[in-house]
């Protein structure tokens, strides 16, 4: 039977990894990231957790041994945060282009400078396009469901590829959680051993990462968006497989009280549970108002997306990052580019928000819709609003 | 590789673009960034092998009577062979020449 524990987020995720019996951790230490690595580090110092731990100099070389240790056959764990996945950056690219599944947990973090370790999507939005897989979670048992699926979406035959799992510095990783964990038996029995079908081995050699000239370039990125695209069908099979076993379901986009609402907010990570709160209040005053949340940032989940706004007349997405010069915020803009081919569409309404660990309250929420309500009525100068930002 | 690289097609590639056959480096046609040749001399050449030595690319070998050749579908052109021959017995020509 599962174990209800109480414990801090950050260790739940590195117990998942436990869990999931990961091979090799390649971690640099980074704050809010810290206490997941520093507790995998103790895992495997206490012979807790049968796996190589590499400490590593910087987060460039975390991703690097990760990509080494993944093209050998290891299953592979890292996390990191905001500048840390910045100089993971280049790496990334590689990991998802060999095709290597290593699973990543990123604890949200907004970007320098002004110096900031708190949370917001900065460093989520800057490896937007790396090619990763990326799943956000809104709660501690969400991230760690997540980050055991990740390893079996990510190593699926199929898939192959690199998963990252997004989790809101402080707000999820420095918070104690009641938490669910499941038996190690049942988690044997959900992630199958890890076989890349070519790995690193001197019997079979292979060149990997080889140098690519323009007459193939092209192609070895169409298959990389087809791959990508692809592994959409088994990330709904492992999720409802995930489902039936431990009795808790994930999608793509979920939805609160979006049915029949006229007013649409959008959030992304911890934010939707506060969101929620202020849905709430507001539906108990008589407002038609629902909340959607995107789960699935990568690949984008077109289609549930139009799904779920058909019947709405505004759709008030929030992002927490800044897009600088451009059109609002990243998600906003996704959105709106994915409806702006449909007949019916809500009008898309974007603020930027949260930023750098500025909360956003119950109450706040229900300013930005009801601010959101006036400008899908009487327009804006703006593109987008920075939402509590003082004039 | 069962096709030549430009007829492959994405769906032709191994998972994450893994080269499974060792030395296809060697189809790599890099004679064609070249927009000088060399020319060997043979009365002037006297076999001392230094443009076989200082060929950055590997490209420079030794025929049947011993004179030396560079293998224009690797040769980039950049001249080092014909600078470093004392005898003065390589020129570089313009391409189109």
């Amino acid at each position: 039977m599962a174990k209800r524990v109480g414990i801090e987020v950050s260790l739940a995720i590195a117990e998942a990894a436990k869990l999931a019996r990961a091979d090799v951790v390649a971690a640099y230490p980074i704050t809010p990231q810290t206490h997941i690595v520093e507790h995998l580090a103790e895992l495997v110092a206490d012979g807790e957790m049968d796996a190589a731990y590499i400490p590593v100099e910087s987060e460039h070389s975390a991703m690097s041994a990760c990509l080494g240790a993944s093209a050998a056959g290891a299953r592979t764990f890292t996390a990191t945060a905001g500048q840390g996945l910045e100089l993971m950056h280049e790496v990334m690219y590689v990991a998802s282009s060999m095709q290597l599944p290593v699973v990543m947990t990123v604890a949200n973090r907004a970007l320098s400078a002004p110096l900031s370790v708190w949370g917001d999507h900065s460093d989520v939005m800057a490896v937007r396009d790396t090619g990763w897989i990326q799943i956000f979670a809104e709660n501690g048992q969400e991230a760690v469901d997540n980050v055991l699926c990740a390893f079996r979406i990510g190593e699926d035959r199929r898939v192959l590829l690199p998963v990252m799992i997004h989790l809101d510095g402080f707000y999820l990783s420095h918070v104690i959680e009641p938490v669910l964990f499941p038996e190690q038996s049942q988690v044997d029995k959900f992630i199958p051993p890890y076989q890349h079908p070519m790995p690193l081995h001197p019997d079979r050699p292979v060149t990997m990462g080889a140098f690519g000239p323009p007459i193939i370039y092209a192609e070895t990125k169409k298959a990389q968006e087809v791959n990508l695209e692809a592994s959409t069908e088994v990330i709904l099979q492992c999720w409802d497989e995930f489902g039936k076993t431990f009795g808790r379901y994930y999608s793509p986009v979920e939805s609160y009280h979006s049915e029949k609402a006229k007013v649409l907010l959008l959030t992304m990570g911890s934010f939707s549970e506060t969101a929620m709160t202020a849905i709430d209040k507001m539906r108990g005053e008589g407002r038609e108002v629902g909340l959607i949340r995107i789960r699935l940032w990568r690949p984008f989940p077109f289609e549930e997306i139009r799904q779920a706004v058909r019947n709405a007349e505004a759709l008030i997405v929030l992002d927490r990052a800044l897009s600088f010069g451009g059109p609002g915020g990243p998600v906003c803009s996704e959105v709106r580019s994915a409806l702006y081919g449909e007949d019916k569409r809500p009008k898309v309404i974007g603020f930027v928000g949260g930023l750098g660990g500025r909360d956003i309250t119950p109450a706040g929420f229900e300013s930005i819709i009801n601010r959101g309500i006036e400008i899908s009525q009487k327009g804006s100068e703006n593109e987008f609003e920075i939402f509590g930002v003082r004039e | 590789m069962t096709k030549p690289e430009g007829e492959l097609t994405w769906r032709d590639l191994e998972i994450g673009s893994i080269v499974t056959e060792a030395g296809n480096a060697s189809q790599y046609q890099t004679g064609d960034w070249r927009s000088e040749r060399p020319i060997f001399d043979n009365d002037k050449c006297i076999k001392c092998g230094l443009c076989y030595i200082f060929c950055p690319e590997g490209c420079i070998g030794q025929n049947a009577e011993g004179y030396f050749e560079a293998d224009l579908f690797y040769c980039k052109g950049c001249g080092i062979c014909a600078r470093e021959c004392w005898p003065k017995a390589i020129s570089m020509v313009q391409e189109e020449e």
